[in-house]
């Protein structure tokens, strides 16, 4: 089942260099998003400043217990996800393919009750979305969609990464049911956890800013 | 396996802790902190983020290239926000005051 | 006649095969980076005819060659390729991809799978963006300003977004393989302070595209939301503020002016080192000036929002900065000019370009020192002062940079020299028709021409036909290279191992070098540049390469 060839690449001369090689490379990626997602917090801080109480009264209408919900989902599916790296590095496979079993289906629910909260605001009208009618109530119709198409914005880039993120679980999955991905090459595993947990880790800041301000 | 890693207890405990800091962070929301908030909420979230990276992302683990990986990206998103904020601060200044 | 006592040819990754496959599916790095050279060369063409239609409306004052629409478009396409499908990958996925892991004495880079998914990554990117200019093109400038490019352009903005937006990618991922590959995999012996300036810079270069490429990301991104979905977030009648647009677009692509020049600098640290037979003056100096310019390069955006509404107190704090971004880049100027101070200086077409890069570089920086100045600023923002300050860096420099790290590098490359006299021509033709081309457009601008316009008023034609003339010298300058170049690797005179005899370890292998670099891992025990111990001996080392050939 498992390779025979190297665990180590040719351009490598040991696998502690491969190893570090590897880790240090999705840090320097993980930088370059927390630059990316900086730039809509950036946004966010900017007109945050500049119109204080209608994001705050805009920040009413989110749906803390689902995001409270949701937090506690994305925080239960990181556990799991470091738990199937130190199944890979153990060579524990069965453990592996139920962990990271386990973090895809927590994966999917944080995008169902995501969707919930879509389909919530589009009901409510508070999508400011392709001209769709928008109610607003209070003061400064134009900040509180300015608040709405960064609730948008920041939430579903945030979920396009635990799109692409689910897809490369169930890639791996593959390949831990193939008998692969363990012990010396558990890398793979070991870096997608590194991303895994960044977009946790996105969500960490999403959830005060955008639901726990009002 | 030459790579250190957490224990599997020390990650059950980070989780625990993050639950914790969770229920910390809604239940601050509700009191009424004015100015305060913004500067709890972040600081809060600030120390979930670092367990995450100490702990899931095993960092304490990495070497310290890493750490200064780590560090590097966040210091800079700062600055940008910084120095934006630097315009707009300053905009409603008068030239002499 | 033929020197080649060796009955086979010799064996190294350019014969190792000629398929289409083993090369579109190559993860050698050394063909990635030619596949890169034919990429940019081909995008480089591109924005070359844009601009070409350009000078050539700009011959009379009045709009006769083209709609306002579609020189919009042209000055669009001209930025866009040249930035962001020329500059930008140049030097660092062309030379930095050939040669760092020789120059650091790696078998290949630390990602090679990674590698070769960004030139395909970059190519598709390219290729859209064509594709959208034959569909219609975008007629925003490459700056793209909201609340134009967000609500009110009727161009194919987002599309042209995407296909930045893409490249991008293939720049970070280009940035995260030299990042890796020089901390981790550096020979035994060669320590950052004995490494060639050319891997600084690249470095530092690296540094800057994963610190800045990300927020262009982000805000193409807006961009686009904000055309596809309606959002509004730099919508003024929401709002929004436009402004807010700008900060976010230069702190990217103010940094991004230093991803272009660096490497060309550290092309420039070479050839100067090598043709003056000197080690560069204050190697730490030029090493540290580097990194110095990419922390530097991302506290000064705010200078090109000094007329947009930005608060003063800003625009002052970051022209006071922007004064502190010129003292790096001039250490390097100051450095290359005392390593030419009593060095043994010849003039091969390398040395010609480098040379003129110093030249040009300077005059484009010490006008920089002009527009960064806030009040000086008022007046020349936006005219044709502001487009002859970066085409001098840009092109005074950083092509010349470039064209002069391809000509150096070339036999290394291909195991071909070049011909040395045309190849001198065309530097000098070039050098010609580039300063008849932008001088005259410092003197324009400072008479208040401004930019982005295809019609002027009737007292500038004069300096316009002379810009135009120069132009078309400068093309022609430019189609030398190419077709020598092309000539060359059929009927140049094969290239010895080190022709140059310069130090650095991509010289102590072939040319060109076999498909893992190195026979054996080398190990590296002198200092970098040691020029004084190359002088007494007189070792064959083409030889030695051929003696290695069973």
């Amino acid at each position: 089942m498992a390779s025979t060839e190297s665990a180590v690449a040719f351009q490598f001369d040991d696998l502690e260099q491969q190893q570090q090689s590897a880790e240090l490379g999705m840090w320097v990626f993980l930088a370059t998003e927390v630059l990316f997602f900086g730039g809509l917090f950036l946004v966010y801080a900017i007109y945050h400043f500049m119109y204080p109480d209608t994001f705050h009264e805009a920040s009413k209408h989110t749906n803390v217990v689902l995001g409270t919900v949701n937090t506690v989902v994305l925080m239960t599916s990181g556990l799991l996800m470091a738990l199937a790296v130190h199944a890979a590095h153990d060579g524990k496979r069965n453990q592996l393919i139920w962990m990271l079993i386990g973090t895809t289906v927590l994966g999917l629910v944080f995008l169902g009750i995501k969707g919930i909260e879509y389909y919530d605001k589009y009901h409510h009208h508070l999508l400011p979305l392709f001209g769709w009618p928008f109610e607003w109530e209070g003061h400064s119709p134009g900040a509180a969609t300015i608040f709405f198409s960064l609730y948008v914005v920041m939430t579903g880039l945030h979920a396009i990464h635990m799109i692409i993120g689910i897809g490369i679980l169930l890639v791996l999955l593959v390949g831990a049911y193939r008998g692969g991905l363990l012990r010396e090459r558990s890398t793979p595993v070991h870096i997608f956890g590194l991303y895994w947990h960044f977009v946790d880790i996105v969500w960490v800041f999403l959830f005060p800013l955008l639901y726990l301000i009002g | 396996m030459s790579q250190a890693q957490p224990s599997v207890a020390s990650l059950i405990v980070t989780y625990v802790l993050l639950l914790v800091l969770l229920v910390a962070t809604v239940a601050v929301a509700q009191i009424e902190l004015g100015v305060l908030a913004m500067p709890v909420a972040l600081a809060i979230a600030c120390t979930k983020a670092l367990l995450i990276i100490v702990y899931f992302m095993h960092l304490k683990d990495s070497i310290s290239l890493v750490w200064l990986t780590a560090a590097i990206g966040f210091v800079w998103l700062v600055h940008m926000i910084a120095g934006t904020f630097g315009d707009y601060l300053t905009r409603g200044w008068s030239l002499f005051s | 006649m033929s020197s080649e006592a060796v009955k086979a040819p010799r064996r190294h990754y350019l014969n190792e095969s000629y398929s289409a496959r083993s090369w579109l599916l190559t993860t050698d790095h050394k063909r990635i980076g030619i596949l890169y050279l034919l990429s940019i060369t081909f995008f480089f063409i591109i924005g070359g005819l844009a601009a070409t239609i350009v000078r050539l409306e700009l011959m009379t004052p009045e709009g006769d060659l083209v709609q306002a629409e579609t020189y919009n478009k042209l000055f669009t396409l001209h930025g866009v390729a040249m930035v962001f499908l020329f500059l930008v990958p140049s030097i660092p996925a062309v030379l930095g991809n050939f040669l760092i892991p020789l120059m650091v004495g790696a078998r290949d880079m630390a990602f090679p799978k990674l590698n070769l998914a960004s030139w395909y990554v970059f190519s598709i990117a390219g290729l859209f963006v064509l594709y959208v200019t034959f569909a219609g093109g975008v007629d925003t400038g490459w700056t793209f300003y909201a609340p134009y490019s967000s609500t009110y352009s009727n161009t194919h903005v987002m599309a042209t977004g995407l296909g930045v937006f893409v490249a991008g990618f293939s720049s970070i991922m280009t940035a995260i393989n030299i990042i890796v590959t020089v901390h981790k995999m550096r020979a035994p012996g060669l320590t950052w302070h004995r490494m060639p300036l050319f891997v600084w810079s690249l470095y530092a270069t690296s540094l800057i595209i994963i610190l800045g490429t990300p927020v262009l990301a982000i805000t193409i991104l807006l961009i686009a939301a904000e055309r596809a979905f309606q959002v509004g977030i730099f919508d003024p009648r929401l709002g929004g503020d436009p402004v807010l647009f700008q900060h976010l677009f230069w702190f990217y692509s103010h940094p991004a002016v230093y991803i272009m020049i660096l490497p060309g600098m550290g092309v420039v640290s070479e050839i100067i080192s090598c043709f003056s037979r000197k080690r560069p003056f204050g190697y730490t100096f030029i090493a540290y000036s580097s990194l110095a310019i990419a922390v530097f390069g991302f506290l000064v955006w705010g200078h090109h929002m000094f007329v947009s509404g930005q608060s003063v107190y800003a625009g002052l704090v970051f022209s006071l900065l922007s004064f502190s971004v010129a003292i790096p880049s001039a250490v390097k100027v100051f450095n290359w000019t005392a390593t030419l101070y009593k060095g043994s200086i010849s003039f091969e077409t390398p040395m010609l370009y480098a040379l003129g890069f110093i030249g040009l570089f300077t005059l484009g920086g010490l006008t920089g020192m002009y527009v960064a100045t806030l009040a000086v600023d008022v007046h020349v923002h936006d005219t044709y002062f502001v487009i002859a300050h970066f085409h001098y860096i840009m092109v005074g420099g950083m092509v010349m940079a470039y064209l002069g790290g391809i000509h150096y590098w070339w036999p290394k490359m291909t195991g071909r020299m070049y011909p040395e006299g045309w190849a001198r021509f065309s530097a000098i033709l070039i050098f010609v028709g580039f300063n008849l081309t932008f001088f005259p457009q410092y003197i324009l601008g400072y008479l208040g021409m401004p930019r982005r316009y295809h019609v002027y008023p009737e007292e500038f034609q004069v300096l316009n036909v002379m810009s135009s003339a120069g132009a078309s010298i400068l093309a022609i300058g430019y189609f030398f290279p190419l077709t020598y170049l092309l000539w060359s690797l059929k009927y140049g005179k094969e290239a010895p191992s080190n022709p140059w005899k310069a130090t650095g370890l991509e010289w102590q292998t072939g040319s060109p070098p076999p498909a893992h670099n190195f026979h054996g891992q080398p190990v590296v025990k002198h200092e970098a540049y040691d020029y004084e111990a190359l002088v007494p001996q007189e070792e064959p080392q083409p030889e030695r390469e051929e003696v290695k050939v069973g």
